[in-house]
């Protein structure tokens, strides 16, 4: 019978323990972005790369832009096209504001892209986007950099490459501010891009 | 025998009208933060051999009410956490907003992916039962300084 009384007791407390554990409370208003935000932002680590536009590519060249940054490769069967597409939806859905920003796709596949190859591939989502590639050693540095992976699959000519599909996005005074995942609309990219314009 | 059987009578009435509270009560939330993170020394102690379980495999939020992952690096080197690269002193805030299961790619779990699942809303007695529960069992986990539990199990 003690037993039994101190089991209730226990379950009693348990309950009453939930009762304050989930006491209301006033809501918080969250995040203004759509994309997951580092705190605080630091500077976004910069490189130099052979760009698609046959000049070399800087972040710091784009200092006054928001840069929305992609790793990628132009082989790519679904996640990269997916993306492009969804940035070129971006600047058209930001009418003018566009002009300031700049999409900027590095290769993770430098043994096939090159600079001719990324630009021919990037126009057919809009000619405004620049593509960066280099040496291995060159690339997998601004991986480190970035966190970013990317694994070789399969062999032969028609291998594929794994890798992180979330889009960084750079304020126009070069800090690195924001993550977007893959599978977030143009829509969410326009409002963020938005808000980052007017900082 | 008398006051015995008053206090089980009690028990069980403060049982009974938790429970239902707890099924009925709609929820409120002070924060929509799920909250990880990586302790200071944590680079350290890996290096002197240590397995240390920060982050599970999977995480479990529910929309609206803990939708928000917060991942916060307190360790002196940058970490891979999730979905990122996370600096020293850093932290990083990544909202959902739709109910569905996302995969990231995560360097530190052997498997190479996080999975992040984001529940609707509860909408019935049984499901915010079920949601105050599993808020009170993590709370009680993590007081205890156990890692993060989740129905999938498993750390990386």
């Amino acid at each position: 019978m003690r037993s039994n009384l101190t089991r209730l007791s226990y379950a009693a407390a348990l309950l009453l323990s939930m009762l304050f554990a989930s006491a209301p409370a006033s809501a918080s208003t969250g995040p203004a972005l759509k994309a997951g935000v580092f705190n605080p932002p630091y500077m976004a680590p910069d490189f130099s790369l052979r760009g698609s536009d046959g000049s070399d590519v800087t972040l710091a060249r784009y200092r006054g832009k928001v840069v929305l940054l992609a790793f990628g490769y132009t082989n790519c069967a679904a996640v990269c096209p997916t993306t492009l597409a969804t940035l070129a939806q971006t600047r058209s859905g930001l009418g003018k504001a566009a002009n300031a920003v700049q999409v900027v796709y590095v290769t993770v596949d430098p043994a096939r892209d090159d600079a001719a190859r990324m630009k021919h591939y990037l126009a057919a989502f809009d000619p405004s986007f620049v593509g960066a590639t280099g040496t291995s050693d060159a690339l997998a540095a601004v991986r480190k950099k970035y966190g970013i992976t990317a694994v070789k699959q399969g062999g032969g000519s028609n291998y594929a490459m794994a890798h992180t599909s979330s889009i960084f996005l750079v304020d126009r005074a070069g800090k690195l501010r924001a993550l977007m995942p893959f599978g977030h609309d143009a829509a969410d990219f326009v409002h963020d891009v938005k808000l980052l314009l007017v900082q | 025998m008398k006051a015995r059987s008053i206090i089980v009578i009690t028990l069980l009435l403060l049982l009974a009208g938790g429970t239902g509270w707890a099924a009925l009560a709609p929820i409120h939330v002070a924060s929509h933060d799920e909250l990880f993170e990586i302790p200071q020394g944590t680079w350290a102690r890996r290096m002197a051999g240590e397995k240390i379980e920060i982050l599970p495999q999977t995480i479990r939020l529910t929309l609206g009410l803990n939708d928000v992952l917060l991942l916060r690096n307190k360790d002196d080197v940058p970490h891979i956490f999730g979905p990122t690269l996370i600096m020293p002193g850093q932290s990083f805030s990544l909202p959902f907003a739709q109910a569905s299961t996302y995969t990231f790619q995560c360097t530190a779990h052997a498997t190479g992916q996080l999975n992040v699942i984001v529940d609707p809303p509860p909408q019935s007695a049984w499901d915010r039962l079920r949601w105050r529960w599993r808020k009170l069992t993590n709370t009680a986990w993590r007081f205890a300084g156990l890692p993060y539990q989740h129905e999938h199990g498993g750390h990386g």
